[in-house]
């Protein structure tokens, strides 16, 4: 285990840089998001959560992955290859990093998605310990544990003050801490202490959250009678279908696939998509969900029924992202309790 | 510059494949024959499964591939005009080349519960295209199977797809029954006149068989109340379902029916295991 002194921080982001992309939690108009750091940029380390989830870095939000040319009779395709060079994620939340392991699940599975495994192989993750988590989070709700390193991430931390606490966990953890080691010292006995002290302070505040006693498992029953609940009327009754939720959620991981084009030549690029939208379904016989009710419902059964039955985890991490930004105040928290009986 | 190793692609790179043969089956749908453009198959495939057919910049579709395996040197697809990229694709010539990605979804299972039994097909307008993959498979392994039924309905005359198929081809076969109807009384047309449910009741089908639908969800959806009313148990009836698509390979997130990707876990379903799946499709 390694100490690194924040006063260091600028040093080691610029030595992090010119091996590596570096991303980081960056300031910018009061918002605080992850992106690739330049020189000058207000790193915001201390925000618990970044406004969007940082899954743009693993599954960008557009990403062209085939260029054509086509006189209507001969057409010539190239598979695009993605120019990024490795890239050092750093200061991943435990709720972001799970969610980078549900998305695997999806993407990584029979056939392999090539474009988002090469670019997942290319990225050195370092989280970053919850010292403070706040009244939105319920990721105990789903087993995550933010004192301690996510299963798949490369390095944690651990904010001890003046200092980040560094304890590589993987190989490519190994390398970046021996590739930057002269900017860390080892840390003491002392340091030891303080991180069994901050993890057990982070365990109490956890249990006293609002949302603790939030539980996925009140919803019981087979796949068909939750579909056929009739909480479902209720609670999408005040739903836009903005998508807004879907756009901010780790794991939502929907696309679309689209054309572009000048002339003869052009690109083929995927791009983050919704299934709150009413033309996400839309079929020349008719589209099976045809009302709001049924997009929302959608995306809930797909996080707590279909992705579960699937892949044996909830596709929520508990960020809490979508509490905070629905325009009309739904969220899954009201989604599980009301599906688990409460009123 | 094309890719023609696919080990490392992305699944969502097409590689190109040439139309060779074009064949106008009805006013609206065409039958397209596309090979490599060194001559040969896209790909190996097997009946009911599905490709995903690109004309950039226009975009891309998904359809069944409607030849059989058992054909060597090409694919066939039977293609309805409804769209910008269908009606792209209608309006290419022999020679032109399409992007081409696949084969997608699972299969009827011909070489399973299929094997030795009797087989009832039931199709509407398009609906015929998945099927005839299965048909032309078994008629070139004709000693496998049991007797085939054939029961085919379309608009009109003029909407019946394959038509060398369904009145020359198949019905000089041994132990092969096509009945073909329409739903409006048409001149020149003195065969059967009625919905394709109706038809099948009217036929007094024994139930000794397994059953195989394709056409449009409110055929398959009548067809079905039917064949249940006359006997058919749920496990012996496979059916295959059209959502939107995009992918095709169970990622994008838009052709579930409940926890069932229809691009992957289907386009073929078996009755009963529909039955624990949400009515949303
Ligand atoms: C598994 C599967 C097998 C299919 N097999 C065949 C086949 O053998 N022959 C055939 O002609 N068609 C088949 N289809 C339907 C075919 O994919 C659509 O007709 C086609 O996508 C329409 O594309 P378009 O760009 O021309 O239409 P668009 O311009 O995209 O749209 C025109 C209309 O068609 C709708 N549409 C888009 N995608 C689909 C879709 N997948 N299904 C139905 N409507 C759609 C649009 O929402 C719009 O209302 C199949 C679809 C699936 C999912
Ligand atoms: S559903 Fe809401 S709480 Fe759960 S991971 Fe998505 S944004 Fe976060
Ligand atoms: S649940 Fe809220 S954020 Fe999501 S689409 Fe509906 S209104 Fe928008
Ligand atoms: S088409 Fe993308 S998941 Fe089925």
């Amino acid at each position: 285990m390694k100490v690194l002194k924040k006063e260091k921080f600028p040093q080691i982001w610029q030595a992090i840089n010119q091996a590596y992309e570096l991303y980081l939690p960056i300031e910018k108009d009061d918002r605080v998001n992850f992106a690739q750091w330049t020189e000058g940029e207000t790193v915001n380390l201390e925000a618990l959560k970044t406004e969007i989830s940082p899954k743009d870095v693993i599954f960008p939000q557009s990403e062209t992955y085939l260029k054509f040319e086509s006189d209507g009779k001969k057409l010539q395709l190239e598979s695009v290859e993605s120019e990024n060079r490795e890239y050092v994620l750093f200061g991943v939340r435990s709720c972001d990093a799970v969610s980078f392991n549900l998305i695997d699940n999806v993407f990584l599975r029979e056939p392999i998605d090539r474009l988002y495994e090469k670019r997942r192989n290319k990225g050195t993750i370092v989280s970053l310990a919850c010292s403070e988590p706040e009244e939105n989070c319920f990721c105990s709700s789903f087993q995550i544990k933010p004192e301690e390193a996510s299963p798949g991430v490369d390095v944690a931390a651990w904010d001890l003050g003046d200092k980040i606490l560094w304890k590589p966990v993987t190989e490519k953890g190994q390398v970046l801490t021996q590739k930057f080691a002269q900017l860390m010292e080892d840390a003491s006995q002392q340091d030891q202490e303080e991180l069994i002290k901050l993890q057990n302070a982070i365990k109490e505040k956890v249990k006293e959250l609002p949302l603790a006693s939030v539980d996925p498992k009140v919803i019981k029953g087979e796949l068909k009678e939750i579909f056929e609940s009739k909480v479902w009327d209720e609670l999408s009754q005040s739903c836009l279908g903005c998508g807004a939720c879907t756009y901010i959620c780790p794991t939502c991981h929907c696309y679309d696939i689209q054309d572009f084009a000048g002339g003869n030549c052009g690109e083929r690029f995927r791009c983050w998509d919704s299934c709150m939208f009413s033309e996400f379904t839309l079929m020349a016989h008719g589209n099976p969900r045809t009302t709001q009710k049924q997009r929302f419902r959608q995306r809930f059964m797909h996080k707590l029924v279909y992705y579960p039955n699937n892949h044996g985890s909830y596709a929520c991490v508990g960020c809490g992202r979508c509490i905070e930004k629905c325009p009309v105040n739904m969220n899954i928290v009201k989604v599980i309790k009301r599906l688990g009986g409460e009123g | 510059m094309s890719c023609s190793c696919h080990g490392h692609v992305d699944p969502l790179v097409p590689k190109i494949a040439v139309i060779e043969h074009i064949r106008k089956d009805t006013p609206d749908v065409t039958t397209f024959r596309v090979v490599n453009p060194a001559g040969g198959k896209s790909f190996t495939s097997l009946p009911g499964q599905c490709a995903m057919i690109s004309v950039p910049p226009i975009g891309e579709a998904m359809f069944s591939i409607t030849s059989s395996p058992t054909e060597e040197n090409f694919l066939e697809l039977s293609i309805k005009k409804c769209g910008i990229v269908t009606e792209y694709l209608h309006g290419l010539e022999v020679g032109s080349e399409i992007g081409i990605r696949g084969p997608y979804g699972n299969n009827f299972p011909v070489n399973d519960e299929l094997k030795g039994k009797d087989l009832l097909f039931i199709a509407g307008g398009i609906g015929l295209a998945p099927l005839r993959s299965v048909i032309n498979y078994i008629m070139d392994k004709r000693d496998d199977y049991g007797k085939v039924d054939i029961v085919y309905g379309a608009r009109t005359p003029d909407d019946l797809v394959h038509k060398e198929d369904i009145f020359n081809n198949w019905p000089n076969r041994l132990a092969t029954n096509v009945f073909l109807t329409v739903d409006r009384e048409c001149e020149g047309w003195d065969g059967h006149v009625g919905f394709v449910p109706q038809y099948i009741k009217e036929l007094g089908l024994d139930t000794n068989k397994v059953v195989l639908i394709c056409g449009p969800p409110i055929m398959i959806k009548f067809v079905l109340q039917g064949l249940e009313e006359i006997g058919f148990k749920k496990e012996q009836i496979y059916t295959t379902f059209e959502l939107r698509m995009k992918c095709g390979v169970g990622k994008c997130g838009r052709c579930n029916i409940g926890d069932k990707y229809v691009c992957k876990d289907g386009p073929v379903f078996r009755l009963d295991e529909i039955q624990r799946l949400p009515d949303e499709y």
